[in-house]
């Protein structure tokens, strides 16, 4: 079996009444894409913060590459090479598209507390963030000021940001949103080849892009993961399509 | 060149011109006021550092100001009454060594308040940074041994090394070319990888955080390089004055500084130059008016803050481009 990467171990998370996740477990390995699906409201957003170190759990533990990371704040994991995406992009507005690029690369390379230099001269930042331009298709626009991009262009520098990190993990909150049919088709293809550099924890709503990349899609409903599987599994499965896919069979 | 570029240049060559000027003419008050503008747009560029790079709304920049003033008041008390500090330390002249001093200790008072105070944000920080400046204001009130809440006053103005610190243009050059170094220093750090970080962490604390940096230990270094600034500010105006007492801890000064920023351009280089030169102006011009010149610098502060957010220097330069 191939290397599990990442891991969720019986994660528990209350908010008063609610319970936002009980007992997930999940897993993520070398060279996959593992997506998680649920309807509004499933804890998908929570279980992303759980495992980005935003939120602690309850109870469980989070494993990264044999190592129990769950106790460990956020920054430490992502130099630990977890790279996460927003689901509401969180870009530096005031900064250019480069510089928050090479702000990725900056993190990940460390050295931050250096007072002179000037950083956007930095020749090894530099490459590595217009790499990761390169990659998403944004290099003509790296002088732009990031508040002047459009939605779709954010999304797309989102994922830049990820990629300067080099990680060895991604996890990715709604990549998608609001990208519309031709930008997401783009993406889609993107993320196919990503995949192979690092596996991918995908949450997202657009159903296409799932049955199309997922190796593995796990349904997430109440907080609780009731199946996991291949596309074909999850789409034959009876509780996914009652309590998920259902009302579109029906629509 | 830039138009900001420029006004980063012309700014202080006006500043420095003024002074020339005005020693020229005999004017030896004007020379004061130059050098008041430049000392304080050195504080102003000290809490700009927080302020307009970090976004940390400090209320509380006249306890290093203060502390600063103090650290120049106590040394060159103990050196007039020869009379060693604890019993231990003599007592100095030396600008030197009192800017050191300042310097320092204001860097420990930042370090110890800003590490309490940036485990909160918002409302709470601004409210903590005021109270630990109360605090430092009513302890030298009540501290008789330094004057109290007359303050302490100092015979003669301070050494350096080989200039005669009592003519007045000597005096301004000497805290003309300290600006001059800190602003030097302030758009070296603006643009450094250290810069880059502080500044994420201004605008979008939680991606700063997933690309691996810590919000906290990046405001808690500024904040502290800030005090530093402030604080050597703080000993040049005591020694300006020849006299430091507890108004320089009070929060009017803090909210001085914060008046000046955003009257020149928060964030910007030139802002607190801008802003210090205008409001020493104003109120050069505007005091024979009336006792209360402050009405008309609040209806600029107003005009400033409806119509044109980026201050003076946003004004003429218009909408900052980012730093490359």
């Amino acid at each position: 079996m191939t290397e599990v990467l990442l891991e969720t171990r019986a994660i528990c998370k209350r908010f008063g009444a609610l319970q936002a996740s009980k007992e997930v477990s999940l897993s993520l390995r070398a060279g996959e894409i593992h997506a998680l699906i649920g309807p509004n409201g499933a804890g998908k957003s929570t279980l992303i913060a759980q495992i980005s170190g935003a939120l602690a759990p309850d109870s469980g533990s989070v494993i990264f590459e044999g190592r129990d990371i769950t106790r460990l704040p956020t920054p430490a994991r992502a130099k630990a090479g977890l790279a996460r995406t927003f689901q509401i992009s969180a870009l530096a507005m005031e900064f250019t598209v480069l510089q928050n690029v090479v702000l990725g690369t900056l993190g990940a390379r460390g050295g931050v507390y250096r007072f002179f230099g000037n950083v956007m001269r930095d020749k090894a930042l530099l490459d590595r963030a217009e790499d990761a331009l390169d990659q998403v298709g944004l290099s003509e626009f790296r002088n732009f000021v990031t508040a002047e991009l459009s939605h779709g262009q954010r999304r797309q520098l989102e994922v830049a940001v990820a990629l300067s990190l080099q990680p060895r993990v991604f996890v990715m909150d709604e990549p998608m949103a609001g990208l519309g049919a031709e930008g997401s088709h783009r993406l889609t293809g993107f993320l196919d080849g990503l995949r192979q550099r690092a596996p991918i924890l995908l949450v997202e709503h657009d159903m296409d892009a799932v049955f199309a990349l997922a190796d593995r899609i796990s349904v997430l409903v109440y907080g609780e993961v009731i199946a996991t599987g291949t596309a074909a599994e999850i789409r034959a499965n009876p509780e996914v399509r009652e309590a998920y896919l259902g009302e579109e069979d029906a629509a | 060149m830039r138009a900001e570029t420029l006004l980063n240049l012309s700014l202080p060559a006006l500043l420095l011109a003024t002074a020339l000027i005005a020693h020229w003419l005999d004017e030896p008050y004007i020379i004061t006021l130059a050098t008041r503008a430049a000392i304080l747009a050195l504080a102003a560029v000290g809490l700009n550092l927080a302020l307009g790079l970090g976004g940390l709304v400090s209320l509380g920049h006249a306890a290093f100001f203060g502390i600063g003033g103090y650290a120049m008041g106590i040394l060159a008390f103990h050196a007039q009454t020869f009379t060693p500090l604890w019993g231990l330390i003599e007592g100095t002249k030396s600008m030197p060594v009192i800017w050191l001093v300042a310097v320092v200790a204001a860097a420990l008072a930042a370090l110890v308040i800003g590490a309490l105070s940036l485990r909160t944000s918002g409302v709470y920080f601004i409210m903590i940074t005021l109270a630990f400046g109360q605090m430092l204001f009513y302890f030298a009130i009540s501290w008789p041994t330094y004057g109290g809440e007359d303050g302490l006053s100092i015979y003669l103005r301070n050494d350096f090394p080989g200039v005669n610190t009592l003519l007045p243009l000597n005096y301004f050059l000497i805290c003309f070319s300290l600006l001059a170094v800190v602003l030097v220093l302030f758009d070296r750090l603006a643009k450094s990888p250290f810069g880059l970080a502080l500044q994420a962490a201004r605008q979008t604390p939680a991606r700063a955080e997933a690309v691996g940096l810590t919000p906290y230990r990046l405001r808690l270094v500024a904040f502290v390089i800030s005090g530093a600034i402030t604080g050597l500010a703080g000993a040049l105006f005591a020694d300006l004055n020849r006299f430091v007492s507890p108004n320089m801890l009070s929060w009017h000064m803090s909210g001085e500084l914060i008046i000046l920023i955003v009257l020149g351009g928060l964030a910007r280089l030139s802002g607190p130059v801008a802003g210090a030169m205008l409001f020493i102006t104003l109120e050069y011009f505007l005091e024979g008016l009336s006792t209360y010149w402050h009405v008309y610098l609040g209806a600029i502060l107003l005009g400033v803050v409806l119509f044109a957010r980026g201050g003076l220097i946003g004004l003429v330069a218009g909408r900052e481009v980012a730093h490359d």
